[in-house]
């Protein structure tokens, strides 16, 4: 049994990490340049970026291999490095992972190639289960325990994904964000999402929701998604936050605190493994682990609850539930 | 499909219900539809200018506010916004040849960093949906390329785009080098991507934070048109 799936076992919760890029980004690496080069180029700093994770309590980290599908590394005209970008992330993670002195799982993120699928776009489903294949068994073979896919939007895509990770027997997380009225960018809402992921023949051992818009948005959305029964484990990791611009740079506006507040009641919500997105650093990190464990497990936030501690929220339905969903009557032919 | 729908005669319709029809047909993103209805319109003696106003511009605008209000999602767009551009290829030659009017050119492209383009790319189909002639220049653009596309192309909008938080403050770089070079009033500047906000906008001295692509239709018709009050 991979590692993930002995811990979900064994634990009421899982904490996952934070962020990737904010937390390179702020050890120099510079915009436009691809994160995945680092590496090889910056062992290190990628070492560091994982072993904070680690040191503020996360039981998985994801390796940093977001963009490393043949489609985004071609943007750096990287496409032929694929196997090496990706098995090194992934040696990294494990050589962190094995000296952490308790179980971590190391996590072998995948990320959307950021084409659109066949008809609407150039993408064939066969180009895209080949990327995915050959991104998920470099991350493999370099030690991942398993293979984490997430930020998709289309179900096309996360479907894709699940053939390539059943071709080559690898376990796997799947996540989508969901940032448009509640729903991701194609439509598909939390109900929907639970619908297609029980659906799979190569069913993951996590499923949920990460990036997306603000908290309160992806609380709602783990709401949606425990309302709908789902058989497998729910995965949370929203946003710090939202960005704003302070004096020339970005700021993300969630406080350690108010990340603690978020991983309670997101866990409250019915998520099982807890973390961070962009702009959580290592003391959000600690902040939510600490909240975590200090607090008991008590009943979902209402709405207005979430509203009152985290925010508003973007839109005022997220097209799951009774309420009739908006529809333009046509005249004839529908 | 049922045959109801088969049945459809689209040249036994009159101007008004054919109209109607046409937006319903842009929404559905039935571009051969169009296409046949353009042709008819064209030869009951419209004017190249009319189809795409009354008929193309107005049904894209529909489809622009159900976008924006969580109705219609990304593929229902990308469909419809198809259909719009199989009209338009029969319409443009006609455009040009009767010298219509047009709305405004714009320039848009993601900045430099930025190499995430499905967001650009719908305001610029969009855009192009509203009638609005539109320069893509794709990807990862440094200041240097917007502001020689903006006087090549004597354009009016200059629309910027970013979907990283680490790659948006080079909007304010863009438009400090415009303000540096005496040029930034000569052009609207529109923002846009998922990270940004209306403050962002602001703090960075854009003309306006678009929040989807139809509000960034809307603003950019809102800003022409008062662009042609104050030239008038």
């Amino acid at each position: 049994m991979n590692l993930l799936s002995r811990l979900l076992d064994e634990r009421d919760w899982l904490m996952a990490d934070g962020a990737t890029g904010t937390n390179l980004f702020n050890r120099g690496l510079e915009a436009g340049e691809a994160p995945e080069l680092w590496n090889v180029d910056q062992p290190s700093k990628i070492k560091a970026l994982y072993r904070d994770a680690v040191d503020s309590g996360s039981d998985i980290f994801l390796t940093n291999s977001f963009g490393g599908t043949a489609a985004r590394l071609k943007l750096h005209n990287a496409q032929h490095r694929v196997r090496e970008l990706n098995k090194a992330a992934a040696e990294l993670g494990r050589e962190v992972a094995d000296k952490a002195g308790r179980p971590v799982v190391v996590a072998g993120s995948v990320g959307p190639t950021g084409e659109i699928f066949e008809p609407l776009g150039p993408l064939s489903h066969a180009e895209a289960v080949e990327m995915f294949q050959e991104q998920g068994a470099a991350l493999m073979e370099g030690g991942a325990d398993v293979l984490w896919l997430e930020t998709i939007s289309a179900p096309e895509e996360y479907k894709a994904a699940a053939e390539a990770f059943a071709n080559i027997g690898a376990p796997w997380v799947g996540t989508m964000s969901f940032d448009t009225a509640g729903r991701t960018m194609m439509g598909l809402t939390s109900s929907d999402m639970v619908d297609m992921v029980q659906g799979i023949d190569n069913r993951p051992i996590g499923f949920g929701a990460n990036c997306g818009v603000g908290a309160s948005d992806l609380l709602r959305t783990i709401q949606g998604f425990k309302a709908a029964n789902p058989e497998v484990p729910i995965v949370a990791k929203g946003n710090a936050g939202i960005p704003k611009f302070v004096h020339g740079h970005i700021h993300y506006d969630g406080t350690p605190e108010l990340m603690g507040q978020y991983a309670v009641m997101v866990r409250n919500s019915g998520a099982k493994i807890i973390g961070g997105c962009c702009g959580t650093m290592p003391e959000h990190l600690v902040a939510m682990r600490k909240a975590l464990e200090e607090t008991p497990m008590g009943p979902p936030p209402t709405n207005a609850e979430i509203e009152a501690v985290l925010g508003g929220f973007s839109s005022a339905s997220d097209g799951t539930g009774d309420a009739p969903l908006p529809k333009r009557v046509r005249r004839r032919r529908k | 499909m049922s045959d109801e729908e088969d049945d459809l005669i689209l040249d036994e319709l009159d101007d008004g219900e054919l109209v109607l029809q046409m937006h319903d047909d842009l929404y559905d993103g039935m571009a051969d539809e169009i296409a046949e209805a353009v042709h008819i319109l064209l030869k009951r003696k419209w004017t190249p200018y009319d189809v795409l106003t009354k008929a193309l511009v107005e049904g894209m605008r529909i489809v622009g506010i159900d976008f924006r209000d969580g109705i219609l999602f990304v593929p229902e767009v990308l469909l419809a916004a198809g259909a719009m551009k199989k009209g338009m290829h029969i319409l443009k030659p006609l455009l040009i040849e009767t010298g219509a009017p047009q709305l405004g050119k714009m320039v848009i492209g993601t900045v430099k960093g930025d190499i995430h383009d499905i967001g650009k790319n719908l305001v610029a189909m969009m855009m192009e949906g509203a009638g609005f002639e539109v320069v893509d220049l794709g990807i990862n653009n440094p200041v240097e390329d917007y502001i020689e596309a903006l006087k090549r192309e004597n354009a009016d909008i200059l629309g910027m785009s970013a979907l990283l938080t680490t790659t948006m403050p080079y909007m304010k770089t863009v438009i400090d080098t415009m303000v540096e070079q005496g040029i930034r009033d000569d052009y609207i500047v529109l923002v846009g991507g998922a990270p940004l906000n209306e403050e962002f906008g602001k703090a960075i001295g854009s003309d306006a934070y678009c929040r989807d692509a139809a509000v960034a239709v809307e603003t950019a018709k809102e800003f022409m048109a008062r662009k042609h009050n104050r030239a008038g």
